[in-house]
């Protein structure tokens, strides 16, 4: 899958250079995959003059490796997610904003402007912000699915049919959450039921795929399996019989943010992509293409009626709060690794 | 003569001219080869990357388990032996597959008039020209439960439910089969097509049956193909990450989604990627060697 996404954004990357081939300026894009609107990108190639080139990741896992792997410096901007925000921000592989340099660094919304992941945005812009939860095929299962139990403990109808994410952050985070437990526990006992309850659940499980999340579940090869808001409105786009649950332990919440990288070979023109983020009308081309949320001023009016009043992107009034996904340190990640390790071995 | 003829000819160009094969063997094979070597003996670092300092913790996580916490005295680790031994079985049960399958396949093509050899040839190679991950992918699609396999098997009364193939063991190694299936037939129909088919008739006249005959004469004949198709078969099978994924549902690591998990996952464990890399290596320089060590053992008797 992963390579299929690289070879488009490398066709897209060449449509593009070979449209604006005496652009001014360039704009080096390290994006997720299936994230922005390419009308959006030609747009913004337009408006400045810029030639724009997109690579594509499939987790922020592979973002790190591959900038640690010597990407730095041919990169502007990059999309991680909070918690990556602050373990790229930790490492130095992030440049800083200076006031003044976001001409409308005003419209994020106020309760995006101070987060803990960056505090005071001297290094992000919000992207687009979720939850990562799961959905269910109600032809299959037709009893409550307003539990983490669906994945972890399922019903006889689901056992067997139920993809993960293959991406440990989120599988032992939501297995965190269901159990109670805090996500950086130190606690012997409390590590073990995690690891027990993973090792217990594994059986129940048909698949690991976080890029075919979707399509998995649209196929029918799962009858239920882990996904992100968006994703999931996607999904019932193509299957009515789709449902994302909101369930009552809690889920995970998230936001992408778009980071100006250190060493950008054009720093200028990276600040001007985020100031065009920025604006109501691009930001909400983006939020009705992916179906999650935008953190910027203005943008609900000018949104697709289905999205306004879409299940995946609001919760029922009695849906807990999410929880942000918490950045270890090196002792406590490796026990969470081993578990992992031990889920897949 | 002719050797010492060639040598002269080229006289004092003998070295410039070997320099690409040089330049090839050191850049592409010893190099990277070697910085692998290098990395799986540093320290880690947090989230990837390597501290420049000797440790040999990466092999020593390979080797020994101590508990979940690091602290009991340590035993022998199986996690990683069982991930190196699944693959194992994976690939050789693929190989035995495309054995079966292509040696036929590749008998059929080179007793076929000199003409139309290259047809079939050809038409062995034409899903090749196609990426290896759209064929992976399209192999998923073909064999899930409500794909078209199972669809016509229905449609057709062979079964009442359908086949649950995808994301189990056997998918995998139907999809390395599906993979590797020309490694195999190509080797194979270069050895046949060499053969002396009046071997065969004299053979029969000596009142051998055609099972003998197969046995006794065509077989050892043909063997160095085989074994040459065994091991480009066998080698790539070992280190796939496409078809476990993609078929197997990545429920369980191989060694080749174990080491990409190493600097891709959240894991960002490079020495023991590297490590791991090293001994599949090592393993795989074995399998060469007791083949390189058969044949001139071979050689020896002729």
């Amino acid at each position: 899958m992963k390579t299929i996404f690289k070879t488009t954004a490398l066709a897209v990357a060449l449509g593009l250079g070979s449209a604006a081939a005496h652009a001014e300026g360039s704009l080096s894009i390290y994006h997720w995959f299936e994230y922005i609107p390419q009308d959006l990108l030609d747009k913004f190639a337009k408006e400045h003059d810029v030639e724009v080139t997109m690579d594509t990741y499939d987790s922020n896992e592979s973002l790190l490796a591959s900038l640690k792997a010597g990407k730095m410096g041919s990169y502007d901007v990059a999309v991680p997610s909070d918690y990556m925000v602050e373990i790229l921000s930790n490492d130095g592989m992030l440049d800083t904003i200076a006031d003044g340099e976001l001409a409308n660094i005003g419209n994020i919304e106020d309760k995006w402007m101070d987060v803990a992941f960056d505090a005071g945005r001297k290094h992000s812009i919000p992207y687009q912000w979720g939850s990562t939860s799961f959905s269910v095929n109600r032809d299959v299962y037709k009893g409550d699915i307003g539990s983490l139990a669906m994945m972890f403990d399922p019903p006889a109808d689901l056992s067997g049919k139920i993809n993960v994410l293959d991406s440990s952050g989120e599988v032992l985070g939501l297995a965190s959450i269901y159990l109670g437990i805090p996500q950086c526990t130190t606690d012997r006992d409390q590590l073990k039921a995690l690891n027990k309850l993973v090792l217990e659940a594994k059986p129940h499980w048909a698949s690991f795929n976080s890029d075919g999340a979707k399509d998995v579940l649209v196929s029918g090869d799962a009858a239920a399996g882990m996904i992100w808001n968006g994703f999931g409105a996607k999904a019932r786009g193509e299957l009515a019989s789709l449902e994302y649950s909101y369930p009552k332990e809690g889920y995970i919440v998230w936001m992408d943010n778009v980071v100006l990288l250190k060493d950008a070979p054009n720093r200028a023109n990276a600040l001007k992509f985020m100031d065009f983020l920025l604006e109501p009308e691009n930001i909400a081309a983006v939020t009705n293409f992916a179906q999650y949320t935008a953190g910027v001023k203005g943008v609900n009016a000018l949104l697709d009626e289905s999205l306004k009043t879409s299940p995946e992107n609001n919760p029922p009034a009695d849906a807990p709060a999410g929880t942000f996904v918490q950045v270890c340190d090196e002792p406590t990640q490796k026990l969470y690794e081993q578990i992992w390790t031990n889920v897949k071995k | 003569m002719s050797g010492l003829v060639e040598k002269s000819s080229f006289g004092g160009l003998r070295k410039p001219l070997l320099m690409p094969a040089w330049v090839m063997i050191g850049f592409f094979l010893i190099i990277p080869v070697l910085t692998m070597l290098v990395y799986s003996f540093l320290t880690k670092e947090f989230r990837g990357g390597v501290i420049w300092e000797f440790s040999l913790a990466a092999y020593d996580q390979f080797f020994f388990d101590r508990g979940l916490f690091g602290d009991e005295p340590p035993k022998i680790e199986w996690t990683y032996i069982n991930i190196f031994w699944r693959s194992i079985v994976q690939a050789f049960v693929a190989t035995i597959i495309c054995l079966v399958i292509g040696f036929p396949t590749a008998y059929f093509i080179a007793t076929r008039s000199a003409n139309t050899r290259n047809i079939w040839l050809f038409l062995i190679t034409v899903p090749y020209w196609v990426n290896l991950l759209i064929r992976t992918v399209s192999m998923k699609f073909l064999i899930r439960d409500s794909g078209p396999l199972n669809h016509w098997l229905m449609q057709a009364g062979f079964i009442d439910s359908p086949i649950h193939l995808i994301n189990t063991n056997f998918a995998v190694q139907l999809g390395l089969f599906y993979s590797y299936l020309p490694f195999m037939v190509l080797p194979i129909y270069a050895s046949v097509e060499r053969y002396n088919f009046s071997l065969s008739e004299a053979s029969a006249d000596l009142y051998a049956g055609r099972w003998t005959t197969l046995r006794r004469i065509v077989l050892p004949a043909v063997k160095p193909g085989i074994i040459a198709g065994c091991i480009l078969v066998f080698v790539p099978s070992l280190g796939a990450f496409l078809a476990p994924d993609l078929l197997g549902g990545a429920k369980n690591f191989m060694i080749g989604t174990l080491i990409e998990e190493q600097f891709k996952g959240a894991s960002g464990n490079w020495p023991f990627g590297a490590a791991a890399s090293m001994l599949l290596l090592s393993l795989v320089l074995v399998v060469l060697l007791f083949y390189a060590r058969s044949q001139s053992k071979q050689a020896l008797h002729h």
